[in-house]
């Protein structure tokens, strides 16, 4: 028996719908009958994408001044409580759990963060999160009545189009923020990036304390861009301060799912390993034998990365 | 300045985890300050520090009275603590565990800010502070990578998708901060001995006024229906670079055709 709707987050980067959102529509076509979108902000250009992935409408609440927390998710609480969807999806991103934990106060309902999973028991939703750095599967059902709020990790479901027109564009009208919506965004700060992004690369070349110093980084930099890639790096790196945090990997970075995963350097605990055991092929220079990455590389080397990685980036060079 | 800052204690990460018959996770060993709060901590020492007066106040929520991570934070120079600890709280979900911390910081008094990790080490649902300022009614920061407070103005760098955000608002608020945003301080000798002489203040539902059949497993609106092992991903080929692992990459990354 299907749901008879679900409500996904839309999540706008740059004015394009991010992947994430086109994940999780995918995934609620299969669950329930009707699939709605909203979106804190305009409706602007996003609404074909949104409809060529199966949403049929799009809840804008047109621009917010201040923080999405408090403004979509009081719109949100007045808007589930007359629509009544049978649950609300979000992305675990930084406004989407904003948003999803000022709703579940607002509505008194739990949110569950962090699943890669989702189904329908009996007519109850039931969501799977990995714990203990992805080790284990806990399967949680819903048991508060609807509307269930669910946070998804990135990368869970794979994105699909519909050919669905436009989606309809709807108001989702503003709530009552009380005190809460008091925050003001003075300036956006967009960092620089080349290349193609970290979560969407088809080659990640990551790297970690095993390096030596941050200087050394530059190899990792050089064989992304050899191989098209992008560079990624353990959180050992990131707090060191070698490299910024945008590049990090793993449960508190980012989720990866790319072709090709080459870990240089890096031991593979499991806060890493939930970040990328999703690759499809996974390389790993390491010069212990013992690592704990090489439990999940396809093609494990043995050695030490100031003498393989060089040599790596030479033979690409030569090509 | 007074500041109350969440702190969780949890198991020592370095331990495998391990779930208890009824599905909530083990906590029977000493508990930790969990490095993700301490952050939080380091935050709050420097902003009092830096208004000249005011102190700092610890707020936490654990099983079987336990205050040895509270003891770690008040050693780096927290004034004081409040401790809810209560059988009913076993099975707590976030929504729980926030509607306890927002009742345990309403009993603190006066206070400017409140600081949270944005997410803890152990459960990671990071939705818990962003619903304290829910239930508080206040505005809230999350993800702050600087934090600075001046004529009674709150000023944060956000973190987002594509760099970060200049953000304001008025006090009291609260806010989230992420791990590196400051240095933590180890405690000093002189700063332990003192910790063991600080008020903590043990507090049972009731005494927040929570009627305890509306949190934890009576409460939570959610249950555990299986917990299994994740599936294993095989390991490959393994070789020991003799001068030419180089080649074995090159010929891999050929065969998948993405050079
Ligand atoms: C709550 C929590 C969340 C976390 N989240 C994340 C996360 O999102 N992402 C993440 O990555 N980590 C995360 N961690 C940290 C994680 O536990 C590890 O500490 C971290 O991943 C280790 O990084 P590393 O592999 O670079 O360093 P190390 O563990 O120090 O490993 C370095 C490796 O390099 C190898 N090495 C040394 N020299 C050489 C050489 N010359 N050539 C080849 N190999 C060499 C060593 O053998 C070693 O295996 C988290 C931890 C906690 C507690
Ligand atoms: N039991 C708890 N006691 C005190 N603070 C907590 C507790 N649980 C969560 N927090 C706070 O909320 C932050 C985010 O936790 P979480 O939502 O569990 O990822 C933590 O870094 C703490 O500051």
């Amino acid at each position: 028996m299907a749901l008879s709707k679900i409500w996904v987050h839309v999540e706008v980067n740059e004015g394009t719908v991010a992947p994430i959102t086109l994940e999780i529509l995918a995934k609620a076509r299969t669950l329930a009958d009707t699939v709605e979108a909203f979106v804190g902000g305009s409706a602007d250009g996003i609404a074909e994408t949104l409809g060529a992935h199966g949403a049929t409408k799009v809840w804008a609440t047109g621009p917010i001044d201040g923080l999405q927390g408090a403004h979509v998710g009081a719109a949100l609480a007045a808007a589930v409580q007359a629509e009544a969807p049978d649950a609300v999806f979000f992305g675990t991103t930084y406004d989407g759990r904003d948003i999803a934990a000022r709703l579940s106060v607002k509505i008194d309902k739990p949110v569950i963060s962090n699943n890669t999973e989702v189904e329908l028991d009996g007519d109850a939703l039931a969501v799977s999160t990995p714990i203990f750095g992805g080790t284990q599967i806990v399967k949680t059902k819903f048991a508060a009545g609807s509307p269930a709020i669910a946070l998804f990790r990135p990368k869970s479901f794979v994105a699909e189009e519909t050919g669905g027109g436009a989606a309809e564009v709807a108001e989702l009208a503003a709530g009552d923020t009380g005190n809460s919506g008091t925050a003001k965004v003075l300036d956006r700060h967009v960092e620089e990036t080349s290349g193609p992004k970290l979560d969407e690369a088809a080659i990640v070349v990551a790297g970690g304390r095993g390096l030596g110093e941050s200087d050394k980084f530059d190899m990792i930099e050089t064989l992304a861009k050899l191989l098209k890639g992008a560079p990624g790096a353990s959180r050992a790196i990131v707090d060191a301060g070698w490299v910024p945090y945008a590049y990090q990997v793993g449960q508190t970075g980012k989720v990866v799912k790319p072709t090709v995963y080459i870990a240089a350097g890096i031991s593979g605990a499991t806060q890493h390993m939930v970040g990328m055991k999703g690759s499809k092929n996974i390389i790993a220079i390491n010069k212990d034998e013992e690592a704990p990455i090489f439990g999940v590389a396809d093609l494990g080397i043995v050695g030490d990365v100031h003498k393989v990685l060089p040599k790596l980036i030479e033979a690409l060079q030569a090509r | 300045m007074n500041v109350v800052v969440c702190v969780k204690q949890i198991p020592d990460p370095a331990d495998p985890g391990a779930l208890d018959p009824d599905h909530t996770l083990k906590r029977d060993g000493k508990l930790i300050l969990d490095e993700s709060d301490t952050y939080g901590v380091e935050m709050a020492l420097q902003l009092v520090d830096k208004a000249g007066s005011g102190e700092v106040t610890l707020v936490s929520m654990a099983p079987n009275g336990e205050v040895a991570g509270l003891r770690q934070a008040l050693a780096m120079g927290a004034a004081k603590a409040v401790l809810v600890s209560d059988d009913a709280l076993a099975g707590a979900g976030a929504l729980d565990t926030a509607k306890v911390l927002a009742a345990a910081i309403g009993s603190v008094g006066e206070y400017d800010l409140v600081l949270a990790g944005v997410e803890s080490s152990d459960g990671y649902t990071g939705v818990v502070p962003e619903q304290i300022a829910a239930l508080l009614d206040l505005p809230s920061i999350g993800f702050a990578k600087s934090v600075d407070i001046a004529d009674g103005t709150l000023k944060v760098q956000r973190q987002t998708e594509a760099g970060y955000d200049e953000v304001e608002a008025p006090l009291p608020a609260v806010v989230s901060v992420t791990a590196g945003v400051v240095e933590p301080r180890y405690p000093s000798f002189k700063g332990i001995m003192a910790a063991k002489s600080k008020p903590v203040d043990t507090k049972t539902v009731a005494d927040l006024g929570i009627d305890a059949s509306a949190v934890g497993w009576a409460g939570a609106g959610q249950e555990i229906v299986d917990v299994a092992a994740a599936p294993e991903r095989e390991a490959g080929e393994k070789i020991v670079d003799e001068g030419d692992a180089h080649e074995k990459i090159v010929a891999y990354l050929d065969g998948l055709k993405v050079l």
